[in-house]
């Protein structure tokens, strides 16, 4: 659809898009039919009931109780139906499905960096393979920013010191336009790039392409042993930290009693923050790695802890 | 004729004369001159910032100005015309002026405090406009953490000092009128004869003095992490920029009920007394206003469904804000009632009215959309948000704000407006400014994310 060469709707490209268009249409109609009915009522008021000489008198009235409560449960009624509606498919962004591929982001003044588990990185663009969902595990290394695909009908904000995520399954091949959608300064309208969605095998081909990239995984136990973290957290509980093999995902005991889930944050926290959750039973002794390492090497480290997680559910098999 | 007797009859004009009587005078009456003067300068001030951002838009590059002052046009934009105009338009001219007049009162209850308010927003104002004038802000009115208190380097500290100082302008305002509305009405002058003015100004106050000081203390913590490196936003130093985020429209979304429910005052009086009827549904319209203070202070988290805000604090939020569109529904049926069988005049307050019930009503819907979680998620941070805003803040406000000025008028001056001319420019504003904000509604659903100047 467009007006004067202008597109009036975003192109529908993921699996979520028509069903937020659905939505949309529902309440575009209501709204049309609200407006509509005011319009209609105030000109044909405005006509019938126009001063036709200065000393007219109406009749004055007060009001009318039936009216007032049909005009209160009838939005009522309509505006409950719009909330369950958009708060299901709220619901279905915020849940990304348990096969989702992981794709790192971190956002900068004024730059969109990816990094592919596979080791391939890019910037201002990301490629996808299409039919299959995709979950962008993000963070900011300045102000906050927000990932946002039209095409996709998603977007999530993008924080400095924490991590968001956002899934989306692309359903058709193209390039879709990527903007920042939160103001972060000068060049806020220059961060923009492209989602490249390619069929699957495609996509492998692009993968595997270009420079010979390392793995995430890989680029992670290198840091791991680089700065030391293997000297404490053996793989086994005999070093002076908590063993991290197997770790993501599960709940860990701490010190003041309470019980947290290793998730990304808490192993961003523990490495740039480490006083801040201490796992019970073990002494307060890691010194900060704040300002050693950047936002992409501790992705890194936390992609080399989850290839830990898959290698011992292999062993486990065996 | 008893002309010359006319002339010699003493009003709150020709008591006295000269800069000094009014300057320091305690009158609501010239208080209201006083503030009326302030907010005009300011919507000039911030009309200017508006003209020059939609003449750089003109064309996609960036040929009047770049990206760095374009930014600097759209915050400084929005910290004028919402802090400085829309805020204190309706409340501290029409409010301070009318007010006293309509519950039989002498005066407001403190006229020095009454005073010393409009000092205190003038200051403000020239703490902002030396902001402006030393080279700007650019953080987008909202002033988001940590782009504010840390990588901006534009005078952010002097512009929010200036919106420090002029929230106690509106709590002191708040104050004065709720004090006034409870304690000074005439005898006979019970609650439920008020006005529906003073109802809708009661609600307003109650916000004035719950919300201000929120958003005071809020922006003053951002000056204190940009000033002296306390971590409270920054995550670098411990902070955590969503409580800004909570804080900011804790204030900022009763705010945008600070500057329509006094618009919907001016409107119950506009619509009564063109079509000489009693309003239809009184007390539904004076609850309605009460409703919307207290919801409208429930609401803020849907300004951060996208912002990394719990899934579950969204859906309540989410669906308390279906709950606000209700009061401001019944309103827009009950005056479009008030018309039926009514004697209606076209006069130019009446026709900002009717322009109001229209503009506010595509506003007011618009705002289910942005309510609605799943549409939500698309249309947020885009050009659909300023228009929905700009139909409530400038469709409605704005025109309630032109309708009452021209309404209460001869009250003011003695003197009637010209009426032709009047209504001739009723009409221009009505068009012009759907022009305006149409273009933003077609590119809506294209997707220009908001806050966006392509160079």
């Amino acid at each position: 659809m467009s007006t004067l060469g202008f597109p009036l709707f975003p192109e529908q490209a993921s699996t979520m898009a028509p069903r937020v268009d659905q939505l949309y249409f529902f309440l575009l109609v209501v709204s049309v039919f609200f407006a509509t009915l005011i319009l209609i009522l105030i000109i044909a008021f405005a006509i019938k009931y126009r001063r036709r000489s200065d000393d007219e008198q109406p009749r004055p009235i007060s009001g009318n109780l039936g009216l007032e409560i049909l005009w209160t449960l009838v939005p009522l009624s309509l505006t409950l139906v719009m909330f369950v509606w958009g708060a299901r498919l709220y619901f279905i962004t915020f849940y990304p499905p348990s096969d989702a591929l992981e794709i790192n982001v971190v956002a900068k003044q004024w730059m969109w960096k990816v990094q592919h588990s596979e080791g391939r990185a890019e910037i201002d663009e990301l490629h996808i393979p299409t039919g299959r969902p995709i979950k962008l595990i993000m963070t900011s290394q300045d102000v906050i920013h927000d990932f946002f695909v039209p095409a996709f009908r998603v977007k999530n904000d993008v924080l400095p010191g924490r991590y968001t995520t956002l899934w989306f399954e692309a359903t058709k091949p193209g390039a879709y336009r990527l903007f920042c959608s939160q103001y972060c300064g000068t060049q806020h309208s220059g961060m923009i790039g492209y989602i490249i969605a390619l069929e699957p095998a495609e996509f492998q081909a692009w993968l595997s392409g270009g420079a010979t990239a390392v793995s995430m995984a890989t680029a992670g136990e290198n840091l791991f042993q680089k700065l030391g973290c293997v000297s404490c957290h053996a793989p086994n509980d005999t070093g002076r930290g908590p063993s991290l093999v197997g770790l993501l995902g599960k709940a860990v005991r701490l010190q003041s009693g309470a019980s947290v889930t290793a998730d990304e944050d808490y192993i961003r926290e523990s490495i740039l923050n480490p006083q801040a959750k201490i796992v019970a039973g073990y002494q307060p002794i890691m010194p900060t790695f704040k300002g050693l390492i950047s936002e992409d090497g501790i992705m890194q480290i936390i992609a080399y802890l989850k290839s830990l997680k898959r290698e011992e559910g292999a062993q486990v098999k065996k | 004729m008893n002309g010359p007797i006319e002339e010699r009859r003493q009003h709150y004009l020709n008591v006295n004369y000269g800069l000094k009587s009014w300057l320091l005078t305690t009158d609501h009456k010239r208080i209201a001159w006083l503030y009326l003067i302030g907010v005009t300068f300011f919507f000039f001030v911030g009309g200017l910032f508006a003209t020059l951002i939609r003449l750089e838009l003109l064309t996609p590059q960036g040929d009047l100005v770049q990206a760095e002052t374009y930014n600097k046009l759209f915050t400084m934009h929005g910290v004028t015309m919402i802090f400085f105009f829309l805020i204190p338009s309706i409340p501290a001219v029409l409010g301070n002026f009318l007010i006293p007049l309509m519950i039989g009162a002498r005066d407001l209850a403190f006229p020095r405090l009454n005073l010393a308010s409009w000092y205190i927003y003038i200051l403000g104002g020239l703490f902002t406009l030396a902001a402006a004038a030393a080279g700007g802000v650019d953080t987008g009115w909202t002033f988001y953490t940590p782009y504010s208190s840390i990588y901006s380097n534009t005078h952010v500290a002097l512009t929010v000092i200036g919106i420090f100082i002029t929230g106690f302008s509106s709590i002191l305002t708040g104050l004065n009128f709720i004090v006034t509305i409870h304690t000074m009405r005439a005898p006979g002058m019970t609650w439920f004869r008020l006005p529906l003015f003073v109802w809708a100004h009661y609600a307003t106050s109650i916000i004035f003095i719950l919300g201000t000081p929120v958003i005071a203390i809020t922006l003053a913590l951002v000056a204190l992490e940009r000033l002296f490196g306390l971590g409270i936003f920054n995550p670098e130093l411990g902070g955590d920029p969503l409580l800004f985020q909570h804080l900011f429209w804790f204030y900022s979304h009763p705010a945008v009920y600070i500057m329509i429910l006094p618009g919907m005052g001016v409107i119950s009086e506009l619509i009564t007394c063109f079509s000489r009827k009693r309003v239809f549904g009184y007390d539904f319209i004076a609850f309605s206003s009460l409703a919307i203070a207290v919801l409208g202070f429930l609401v803020w988290g849907h300004h951060m469904f996208v912002s990394g805000q719990s899934v579950y604090a969204s859906m309540i939020f989410s669906l308390l804000s279906m709950l606000v569109a209700i009061p401001s529904a019944v309103k827009v049926f009950n005056w479009t009632a008030t018309l039926y069988k009514g004697s209606i005049l076209f006069d130019a307050p009446m026709l900002y009215a009717l322009g109001f019930i229209g503009l506010f009503t595509i506003g007011g819907l618009t705002g289910l959309f942005l309510a609605t979680l799943g549409v939500d998620v698309h249309v947020h941070d885009t050009y659909f948000v300023i228009a929905h805003f700009h139909y409530i803040m400038v469709g409605s406000a704005v025109m309630a704000y032109l309708g009452g000025i021209h309404f209460w008028w001869p009250k003011m001056t003695g003197r009637k407006y010209p009426e032709p001319l009047a209504r001739l420019a009723a009409v221009i504003i009505f068009l012009g400014f759907n022009l305006t904000i149409s273009a933003c509604r077609a590119a809506t659903m294209s997707i220009r994310p908001s806050f966006r100047c392509s160079t």
